[in-house]
């Protein structure tokens, strides 16, 4: 079985203080950790496990600019047969449909029986490269799958839904998949395999291959900015007792002891 | 002026809420472009559905076929573009949930329709259309411009619309559906109903809620101590059931469990908004994450900026203090 993951660097920004930089449009890059986008991460690991089964080739593809290589490496340390970087700098400003025609344009010719992408990226958020490039390539896709399981020819996706209500969908290959965080517990790469993943050829794809201009977007972005906050919390503030004293005022004003 | 749209979406025979709000939005579209609000029905059967949307839009079209009993994104994305195709709407928006998730990008691809997914806002600029969009973990918003077309795609947040009450004079109109049978290499089979667990954490009056912050299972013990202390259960954000720590009935959020307690502590929880939704109606919510721009802050009553492991030990002793002497 011949499978294919796409996978993306991202900033790591839960924990971090966020700031927009002079161009209105970005975000102050320097002092944040960048890391695989968290889905990615499952979309990746369901893809090894698959190929573990099954046999045949992995190939991890992202759309970066040359730091997403060591996100790359990371894949390849984990299982991946063969990488591929589609330079990001050669394509300009980049909106979700950009990203997926440029996807379809290296993966069209690749073989591929399956596809996996994470869900959601934690950047921006869009949730739409996988589904869309699905469709780009005319296969069928299930999106936000916690569950897989190949039965001959069929293969059963489960889809989570609010509530964490399962729709379950029995599907052919060749089709898409976008993971949902869970499905899988995602492996470590080995210092060994990292090292040697380290010295792996990492094919790069740019705008020589890709004509730019065939790659069109939908939307650009205007501009970055805070959310307008509606009523914020009541910050407590003091030592840690007198922080405890108001907590113990509030849970007795409300009859809760 | 062309029309706003609005995809109605139904569930195991039920509208959901997020219907309403597409609705309100959707209103507020065709106001501001002088234009009317059409509401898409597809299901089997269809009456109820449309009577559950009556008076909140000016038409309903409704395709009215087995097929549609159950969301099939496949099937769902031929209905639309064929009524797409003839009534070339200006915007149609459908709900940012596992339904529009599924369908909006591959019907704005195969159609070559601009599209803008996960909107909390949408405004008409000129003859361009702009939306608001949450990014970098709920740290930032985003101006995002759509090109130039005649027609676009959006799907909305839930929650960003307060449903209102209207009363429009309603047209109701019937079309056929353009399929008839499930595609071969996508077929719908059957729901799963989530898994139920020993613990109701919806029933609870006080809730104990961990996240990512608690760093390692090894934690969970001393938290569901604290929560047991002070009369509560423990429940937790997706990553920690992710791990494996919890179980999934554990889980608050829109992928969980809505609850309502009286009290909801959230420790070491970011405050995405799929977490949020499903805490938000709690009477009182008290956050404590040592990052002072961490979006939960917005939606707590009260919060902490400080380690989690140091506030948890001295709540647990103050609480259980006036607990004693209150016999
Ligand atoms: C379709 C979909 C459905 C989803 N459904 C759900 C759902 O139902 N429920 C849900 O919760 N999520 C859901 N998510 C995931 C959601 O988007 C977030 O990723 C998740 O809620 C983040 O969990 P968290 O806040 O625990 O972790 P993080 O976002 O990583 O936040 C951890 C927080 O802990 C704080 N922290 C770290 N250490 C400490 C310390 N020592 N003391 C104090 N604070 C500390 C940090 O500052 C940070 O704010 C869903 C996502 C998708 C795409």
């Amino acid at each position: 079985m011949d499978i294919i993951a796409c996978i993306k660097r991202v900033p790591q920004t839960a924990e971090a203080d966020v700031k927009i930089d002079s161009s209105g449009k970005d975000i102050v890059k320097d002092r944040l950790q960048f890391d695989m986008n968290e889905s990615d991460t499952y979309a990746l690991e369901e893809a090894i496990l698959l190929k573990e089964k099954f046999s045949g080739s992995l190939t991890v593809i992202s759309v970066g600019t040359f730091d997403a290589e060591d996100t790359l490496r990371i894949a390849l340390a984990k299982g991946a047969d063969n990488a591929i970087r589609i330079k990001a700098e050669d394509f300009g400003e980049l909106d979700g449909y950009k990203t997926a025609q440029l996807l379809k344009a290296v993966i069209k010719d690749l073989k591929h029986d399956a596809i996996f992408t994470g869900c959601i990226a934690t950047d921006d958020y869009y949730s739409q490269v996988g589904v869309t490039l699905a469709e780009l390539l005319g296969m069928p896709h299930a999106s936000l799958v916690t569950k897989i399981e190949i039965d001959g020819n069929t293969v059963h996706a489960y889809r989570e839904l609010e509530g964490g209500l399962l729709e379950h969908l029995a599907m052919s290959l060749p089709a898409l998949f976008t993971i949902q965080t869970g499905i899988n517990e995602p492996r470590y790469a080995s210092l060994i395999a990292i090292r040697r993943a380290a010295k792996k050829e990492i094919k790069v794809i740019g705008k020589e291959e890709i004509n730019a201009e065939d790659i069109v977007s939908f939307s650009s972005l205007e501009k970055l900015f805070t959310p307008p906050v509606g009523e914020r919390a009541e910050i407590l503030s003091g030592t840690l007792d007198e922080i405890g004293t108001r907590v113990q005022g509030i849970v007795k004003e409300k009859g809760l002891l | 002026m062309a029309e706003i749209f609005a995809l109605v979406e139904h569930r195991q025979g039920a509208v959901r809420d997020i219907t309403y709000e597409l609705l309100t939005c959707g209103r507020k579209l065709a106001t501001a472009q002088n234009t009317k609000l059409t509401a898409l029905v597809f299901a089997s059967p269809a009456d109820k559905i449309v009577e559950s949307i009556q008076e909140r839009a000016d038409r309903i079209i409704v395709m009215e076929h087995g097929v549609f009993e159950n969301f099939n994104a496949e099937i769902y994305q031929l209905a639309l573009r064929d009524i797409l195709e003839k009534e070339k709407p200006h915007v149609t928006l459908i709900g940012h949930t596992a339904f529009g998730y599924d369908l909006c990008p591959a019907l704005g691809a195969e159609m070559g329709i601009p599209f803008a997914t996960d909107c909390l806002d949408i405004e008409f600029t000129g003859s361009r259309l702009r939306v608001t969009r949450s990014v970098y973990d709920g740290k930032l918003d985003a101006h995002v411009l759509l090109k130039e077309h005649t027609s676009y795609l959006v799907t909305l947040r839930s929650g960003c619309f307060t449903p209102e009450e209207v009363s429009l004079a309603t047209e109701v109109v019937k079309q056929e559906s353009p399929v008839t049978e499930q595609p071969e290499y996508r077929k719908f089979v059957d729901y799963i109903e989530a898994a139920v667990g020993e613990v109701d954490i919806t029933k609870a009056d006080i809730i104990v809620s961990v996240g990512r912050g608690i760093k390692e299972q090894a934690n969970l013990p001393v938290m569901e101590e604290f929560a047991t202390a002070i009369g509560g259960v423990l429940s937790c954000s997706r990553p920690v059931v992710d791990a494996g720590w919890l179980p999934k009935d554990r889980q608050v959020g829109s992928s969980g469990k809505t609850v309502k307690p009286k009290l909801y502590i959230a420790l070491g929880i970011s405050g995405a908004f799929q977490h949020i939704v499903g805490m938000k109606g709690a009477d009182t919510i008290i956050a404590v994450n040592k990052d002072p721009n961490a979006p939960i802050f917005n939606e707590a009553d009260y919060g902490i900026v400080e380690d989690l492991f140091k506030v948890v030990p001295v709540l647990k002793e103050k609480i259980l203090d006036a607990k004693k002497l209150k016999g």
